[in-house]
């Protein structure tokens, strides 16, 4: 065992390297800083939830593109001169669309995307009733005297050739 | 084939009963929402429709690329109906798509070409003009992003057309090569040119 210990150290050494090396990007954030320090929340709340163009699945706080370093640093540039979330967004929305956002506004264009799953859960609930309501109201059909004696002749008939 | 496999349902839907044809709605919604989802497929998520169109260019202050100490605004938009071309000398794609922009330049005097020079360095724009020819009736330069953002570019190439009173009328995003040019960008321009006369 403790000859291997050498051997390991390297390994372990590379390991420790590549963990450090993974959150450089998580690094580049804190050169953003405000003298609020809500203000630093409030920054990292808001590019958190605006999303990059260009790489569509990550946010801009996430993001390594470039097009998402000069968006920070507007975004950063506007708080820093007082500028609200509301502002911010706005300023966005007007350039990039309600595509930087990734919780949809909702206005007409966006009532099926946000009302849609509610519409199909109301519908799939009355087609449910409707069928447990027609069930009930379906009669037992049992069979009548002539058909109870056919199965009775049936059976012993059955029961003899055995 | 399919005429066959027609008539065989139909036979099919025929013999069942009124119950067995109600069974069928959920097939038949299933397949709409598949052709719906298959429909959604092809569209191309990278294509970003545009907040700027039918409305102002924005404007700018910026260097010429060519002469450092050349200013240009938004006039060089006005009077004329303009293709504005982002691109950069590191973007492959806009190599891809500079023959057919030096077509378009040549062949119609009429539009003024504008080139949005974005994120690069001068020596290395002007490099790739000379040696691959300037397309380029006026070229802007931007090379920290100051009026990409409020131009709403978010990567190269994207071009927009800009009529003659310098409103935006239509934003393509990625290359333009010949078919895009004849189908998508000309008829616009065309437009636009003849509304000015």
């Amino acid at each position: 065992m403790t000859a291997r210990t050498p051997k390991l150290m390297p390994a372990a050494l590379a390991l420790a390297g590549a963990l450090t090396l993974g959150t450089a990007h998580a690094y580049t954030l804190e050169e953003f800083t405000f003298e609020d320090p809500s203000q630093t929340t409030e920054f990292r709340d808001l590019i958190g939830e605006l999303r990059c163009l260009v790489c569509q699945n990550e946010s801009l706080a996430g993001s390594q593109a470039s097009v998402a370093q000069d968006l920070r640093n507007e975004v950063y540039r506007m708080m820093q001169e007082g500028k609200t979330r509301d502002e911010v967004v706005d300023f966005l929305v007007a350039r990039y669309g309600d595509f930087v956002l990734y919780e949809p506004p909702i206005k007409p264009s966006t009532y099926f995307l946000w009302f849609g799953p509610f519409i199909f859960f109301a519908l799939g609930g009355f087609l449910l009733m409707r069928a447990i309501q027609r069930k009930k109201a379906e009669p037992e059909q049992d069979l009548s005297d002539a058909e109870r004696a056919r199965l009775q002749q049936l059976l012993a008939d059955t029961n003899k050739k055995d | 084939m399919p005429l066959k496999d027609g008539r065989f349902l139909k036979k099919i839907i025929g013999h069942m009963n009124k119950s067995a044809t109600r069974a069928l709605i959920p097939l038949g919604i299933f397949l709409a929402l598949a052709a719906l989802l298959f429909y959604g497929l092809q569209l191309d998520p990278r294509k970003i429709p545009s907040p700027l169109v039918d409305k102002p260019a924005p404007d700018f202050t910026l260097e010429s690329l060519k002469d450092p100490s050349q200013t240009l605004t938004k006039d060089v938009l006005l009077g004329k109906v303009s293709l504005v071309n982002v691109w950069a000398s590191w973007c492959p794609s806009c190599r891809q798509e500079h023959g057919e922009l030096m077509r378009i330049a040549r062949r119609n005097p009429s539009i003024q070409v504008v080139g949005f020079n974005w994120k690069d360095t001068r020596p290395e724009a002007l490099q790739m003009l000379t040696q691959f020819g300037d397309p380029y009736a006026v070229s802007i330069y931007d090379p920290n992003n100051h009026s990409g953002i409020d131009w709403g570019v978010y990567g190269a190439p994207e071009t927009f057309i800009v009529d003659a009173e310098g409103i935006i009328r239509h934003k393509h995003v990625g290359p333009i090569d010949a078919q895009v040019w004849e189908q998508e960008i000309r008829p616009i321009v065309e437009q636009y040119q003849a509304k000015k006369s």
